[in-house]
């Protein structure tokens, strides 16, 4: 299989197709939706970038706080967590936990919201 | 598909019309035998209201008002925490009478009448996108008094007694968990920063206070402001009786603080000086801690809110771009969350 053009740039064709197109010929309720669906394939363009690397980390901290075994899928290991949180067995103050939630959440946010003001209080935190 | 499309048309301009004939006569008994309708617009459609603008002219007198109406007239159940608008138009009076800036009520309308379910108030002047009165200059001096006007109107509201008010829906903080959960659960969405958030509100539940009539939804994009601040709060469809520590927490939930996160208060202020006004308004005098556990939750309910809109997309219910975008939003409320809990630790 060939991958030219990437996924990446297929998407950045059609979100420049939006932006320079197709956006400024529309109106009202329309315009509006152009512009979500502009912001929805920036936020597939850093997915596209960032998950990879971003969910290998997640799984590695995960495998560690769980002590799971190196080939358990993330979707697992996070459906275990929730268990844990929700029993009772880890709260905030296990070691590692909330470090783990935070990184977590920020990744996620620099893909899905980079400019939230949260993100930033977040990192500056983080120290 | 053109013959539909046109046929979509022929209808709204029918259903526009009915209601053009519904407001004369109700403005030529109330106003007089040469009042007319001009300007009727709609502004807004959700699913539980309709939203008109339109004018009542009498001679050289024009009165600028609003229709509030259930979907095409018929009382529909609303969602399961959403009042009847009879009840929002009986809770306008209250809150008017109480002094907390609200637009009057002028009429109100049974289902089955020619406007079918419906209120018609005041439309007052100025601005509620949160973004332009927090960053526009001619809201300078607005944003100065905001606080303690809004300190002011909640004292109000929730000094309102209880004894005028309709049958509303009692929700305290330990309801709205355990309601906000089983909806969590039911998407089968896994989220952990959501499980230690409804885990660490559980264990660290404030003593209660008594309840009050709480307003559900008092923050920028429900209420009107003007050059001189605070004009008018609307939007009192997830009104009931409550805490009156969730109101002050909510409009310092950090989405609607819309990016200027160092003003807790909205966006706009310091929550000392609203809790001051509050006080001196009669409301009892909470201390900043005691807001804490309340924006937590409210953090975690507009989370779930967006997982709710996000549902709306996964379940085919609403195809648009717009609901399934709001599902990455979701984040937002997790780092908020954690900020919070952070700062609890």
């Amino acid at each position: 299989m060939h991958d030219a053009p990437s996924p990446s740039e297929l998407v950045a064709a059609v979100k420049s197709f939006i932006d320079d197109a197709a956006a400024p010929k529309l109106t009202g309720h329309a315009a509006f939706h152009a512009r979500v669906a502009s912001n929805v394939l920036a936020t597939l363009l850093r997915e596209l970038e960032q998950r990879p690397a971003a969910e290998a980390s997640e799984a590695e901290r995960l495998r560690d706080l769980l002590g799971a075994p190196d080939n358990e899928d993330l979707a697992t290991m996070n459906r275990d967590l929730c268990t844990r949180i929700r029993e009772g067995e880890f709260d905030a103050a296990t070691p590692g936990l909330f470090k783990h939630l935070k990184t977590t959440t920020i990744s996620q946010l620099a893909i899905d919201q980079p400019n939230y003001s949260g993100l930033a209080a977040a990192l500056s935190k983080l120290g | 598909m053109a013959f539909l499309f046109f046929r979509v048309i022929v209808a709204k301009m029918g259903s526009n019309e009915q209601i053009e004939r519904a407001l004369e006569s109700w403005a030529r008994r109330d106003f007089g035998d040469d009042a007319r309708i001009a300007d009727l617009k709609r502004l807004s459609g959700g699913a539980s209201q309709e939203t008109w603008a339109f004018e009542v002219v009498v001679a050289d007198k024009t009165n600028r008002l609003i229709l509030r109406r259930a979907p095409g007239g018929e009382a529909v159940a609303r969602s399961s925490e959403a009042i009847t608008l009879r009840m929002e138009s009986m809770l306008l009076g209250c809150a008017d009478q109480a002094g907390v800036p609200v637009p009057g009520v002028l009429g109100v309308f049974e289902p089955g009448s020619d406007l079918g379910e419906s209120f018609i108030m005041r439309r007052i002047d100025g601005e509620t996108i949160g973004r332009k009165i927090l960053r526009d200059a001619n809201f300078e001096t607005a944003r100065t008094r905001l606080s303690e006007q809004c300190g002011a109107a909640l004292a109000g509201i929730h000094a309102i007694d209880m004894g005028t008010l309709p049958d509303l829906p009692r929700s305290d903080g330990m309801d709205q968990i355990r309601k906000y959960e089983t909806i969590y659960r039911n998407f089968d969405l896994p989220r952990p920063v959501f499980e230690l958030a409804f885990a660490w509100l559980k264990a660290h539940q404030p003593a209660p206070q008594s309840p009050v009539l709480v307003h559900g939804d008092f923050r920028l994009g429900n209420l009107i402001v003007d050059e001189k601040g605070l004009a008018s709060v609307l939007d009192w469809e997830l009104a009931h009786i409550g805490d009156p520590r969730e109101d002050i927490a909510w409009i310092c939930v950090n989405s609607w603080r819309f990016g200027q996160i160092e003003n807790r208060v909205g966006g706009f202020g310091e929550l000392d000086v609203l809790l001051d006004a509050y006080a001196a308004s009669g409301g009892t005098r909470f201390e900043p801690r005691d807001i804490d556990w309340w924006e937590m939750l409210g953090s975690l309910k507009w989370g779930i809110m967006c997982m709710i809109m996000y549902e709306a997309f996964r379940s085919g219910g609403d195809p648009s771009v717009e609901r399934a975008a709001i599902g990455r939003r979701v984040s937002e409320t997790e780092i908020d969350l954690l900020n919070l809990l952070e700062r609890a630790l």
